[in-house]
């Protein structure tokens, strides 16, 4: 099944084939380029469909069923809507920066997938420091938050990028000291090195992905909260909730700028998907020996969609948090977890060298109750402080 | 080829931001394209191998340093209610003289030197094993100096920038007489 | 023409002068930070010129000074920002020539 697992890769080489030689490097780049924004433009469109039905059927409605069968075409006769619909610009707008803010925050977010390793030999660029380019795409994303927010010389849509920045800054911190445990136990910052060193099965049957030791579990729910903040999903999504602040920093956006914007909030969502794939869930391995016969780029996209999945179900079930809540969140609980799951890591990482027999069942209940105490004490102690209640001037 | 032409247009674009961010009105603009120009120079930082310190620069410049000035500007904008007819300061020539002749002084030496027409020599790579390997060995002591300068410059800066606890109560909270209105609204909760 | 040191160390100095330029001339603190923090920016990348040109990039010298350089030059910006904003508070602007009380 090899031909099967590499097909992209054999594709790419043969069209580059037909290209004359001095060209054919830039004929690669740019396969490889329209390949992956056809592949994530088609998962776009699929997710915002599913995401509206896997809604409704979880608050006991159908989604959108009359634009096609199930209503599939439903991204098409949003898309036409889009496109048709007229541009305004509010006339004291920063007419440039204006433009430019729905460009700015898409374009870095493509980048981030050229680090990604789809499949077997299937990351675009393999970079010495691809977990260090991908953080910092993340951080230079976020001044076109606030470009949106400022150039629209309004209140509503300064006041919900200010929030954005705050809420995406204070989760950049526990997004990435979760990730800082992989690259102790991977001891390299290069994706496909990380997925490699999640390869080969324990006692024969058990894979070795870090997801599967408590440290790895731990950082695994860490990096999936962080991320539901960083991409301003729902329970996060103070910064464009429509009954606080009409639209946050989009309100003077319409028609394809909209668009924009939605598609590089669900394609950041599909990057740091891919990433905790590819840290946690061993990236593009089979969970078994025997189901190593589907392809690798196969098994990435099933882990993916299962995240995606994830995400969408969370958005259903939980309510919006407030702002000081969110805040207070990332730098009173989650910071500090993810600084004890960093001693954890290094415990377990130590420990594995113990050789008696019940050594396993000993790693993980050490490794476990050093992580379980802090956990529910912390939760405790954030409990019981509640401030004094916050005081209300009224218009006299 | 492809070097060349990502030096040029790398270069270009930095100077020209730099440039911009230097003599623009309207301080937002300054600030952003100041953070154009930072990440100019990251990409230069990157076709110079430097891979790491590329990243670095994106990451701390551009992703944290544009946004506190951002976050400064408009957190004083005294500029905007009477707009500067004059931005700049009444010595602002002698600066640009001064400027020039630094600029002089710098560059004459590097056209005129004979020791730097030398060709590059084999490819330089900074694997970030290496890099980790030298701040655990050869910098520790830098290191934790760096941690324990940028912990003191946090707290410093929170400290600085906080608001008296008083004055925050002097404007929020009404005086005493109006005690009554705020219970009877509370009760209703 | 394939870049070499030199053209490096041109960028540098223009960069330098630039930055010094605003620094120097300009009425508004954040301003004069900025072109505090482009000084620096021109200085780093002279390091990491040098390291790539010079005679000896496998000691990392170059790379790892400018990584101390960006992490202060951080530290530094927030504490000025921090000043700024607190002057801000008690005078109401940011021109620096409306804050020389101290003037002799």
């Amino acid at each position: 099944m090899n031909a099967l697992d590499q097909i992209f890769i054999l594709t790419q080489r043969w069209l580059a084939g037909l290209a004359p030689a001095s060209v054919q490097p830039l004929v690669k780049i740019l396969l490889i380029i329209a390949g992956l924004m056809a592949v994530f433009g088609t998962c776009f469109a699929l997710t915002t469909i599913l995401e509206r039905k896997t809604l409704g059927r979880m608050q006991n409605r159908f989604g959108p069923n009359r634009v096609g069968p199930f209503g599939l075409f439903q991204p098409l006769a949003d898309g036409v809507k889009m496109l048709i619909k007229e541009d305004i610009v509010p006339f004291s707008a920063d007419h440039a920066l204006h433009f430019l803010a729905p460009v700015a925050l898409t374009v870095p977010i493509w980048l981030a997938f050229a680090v990604l390793p789809f499949g077997r030999n299937m990351s675009a660029i393999e970079l010495d420091a691809g977990i260090l380019f991908f953080f910092a795409i993340g951080s230079a994303s976020e001044l076109a938050v606030f470009l949106a927010g400022w150039s629209s010389q309004n209140k509503y849509s300064l006041l919900g990028a200010m929030r954005a920045i705050a809420q995406m800054i204070s989760y950049e911190v526990p997004l990435v000291l979760a990730a800082i445990p992989v690259l102790l136990a991977a001891s390299s910052l290069n994706l496909p090195d990380i997925v490699q060193a999640q390869s080969g099965y324990a006692f024969g049957w058990a894979p070795r992905w870090y997801v599967f030791t408590p440290w790895g579990l731990a950082g695994f729910v860490l990096f999936l909260i962080a991320a539901t903040a960083e991409s301003n999903r729902c329970p996060f999504d103070l910064p464009e909730g429509e009954s606080e602040l009409i639209a946050g920093y989009l309100t003077e956006y319409s028609g394809f700028k909209y668009a924009l914007f939605f598609l590089g909030e669900y394609l950041g969502l599909f990057a740091v998907t891919g990433l905790a794939v590819t840290l946690f869930l061993g990236g593009w391995q089979a969970p078994a020996k025997w189901l190593e016969w589907l392809p690798s780029w196969g098994w990435f996209a099933a882990k993916f969609s299962a995240l995606i999945f994830l995400f969408i179900w969370v958005r259903a079930t939980l309510p919006r948090l407030r702002l000081d809540q969110l805040l207070h969140f990332a730098w009173k609980f989650l910071v500090p977890l993810a600084l004890v799951n960093l001693f954890v890591a290094v415990a377990w990482w130590i420990s594995g060298a113990w050789q008696f027999p019940a050594a396993l069942a000993i790693r993980w209940l050490l490794c476990a109750g050093l992580l379980a105490v802090p956990y529910v004490w912390l939760g405790r102690a954030l409990k019981s402080g509640k401030p004094a209640q916050p005081q209300y001037s009224y218009a006299e | 080829m492809l070097n060349e032409i990502a030096f040029y247009l790398a270069a270009a674009m930095t100077l020209a931001f730099a440039l911009a961010a230097m003599t623009l009105r309207h301080l937002v603009h300054c600030a952003l394209c100041a953070a154009a120009a930072f990440a100019g120079l990251a990409v230069i930082y990157l076709q110079l191998h430097a891979e790491f310190v590329g990243f670095a620069q994106l990451m701390v410049y551009v992703g944290a340093i544009a946004i506190l000035i951002v976050f400064a500007v408009l957190l004083t904008r005294g500029e905007e209610i009477r707009p500067d007819s004059n931005q700049s300061s009444p010595s602002w020539m002698t600066g640009v003289a001064v400027a020039i002749l630094v600029l002089g002084g710098i560059t004459i030496p590097v056209f005129t030197s004979p020791s730097l027409q030398r060709l590059p020599p084999a490819a330089a790579v900074a694997p970030v094993k290496i890099i980790g390997q030298e701040l655990m060995t050869r910098y520790v002591l830098p290191l934790e100096l760096v941690g324990v300068l940028l912990t003191a410059a946090l707290l410093g800066a929170v400290v600085i920038a906080m608001r008296e606890e008083s004055e925050v109560k002097r404007q929020i909270r009404p005086p005493a007489p109006e005690r009554a209105e705020p219970e009877e609204a509370t009760s209703l909760r | 023409m394939n870049p070499n040191l030199s053209h490096y160390l041109i960028l540098s100095a223009l960069l330098f002068s630039i930055g010094f330029a605003g620094a120097v001339a300009r009425r508004s603190a954040i301003l004069v930070l900025l072109g505090i923090e482009l000084m620096l920016n021109a200085a780093n990348l002279n390091f990491i010129a040098f390291w790539r040109y010079g005679a000896n990039p496998q000691a990392l010298t170059g790379v790892m000074f400018v990584l101390f350089s960006i992490a202060i030059a951080a530290a530094e910006a927030a504490v000025g920002l921090a000043l700024i904003i607190a002057i801000y508070r008690q005078r109401r602007t940011t021109r620096l020539d409306s804050i020389d009380s101290l003037k002799g």
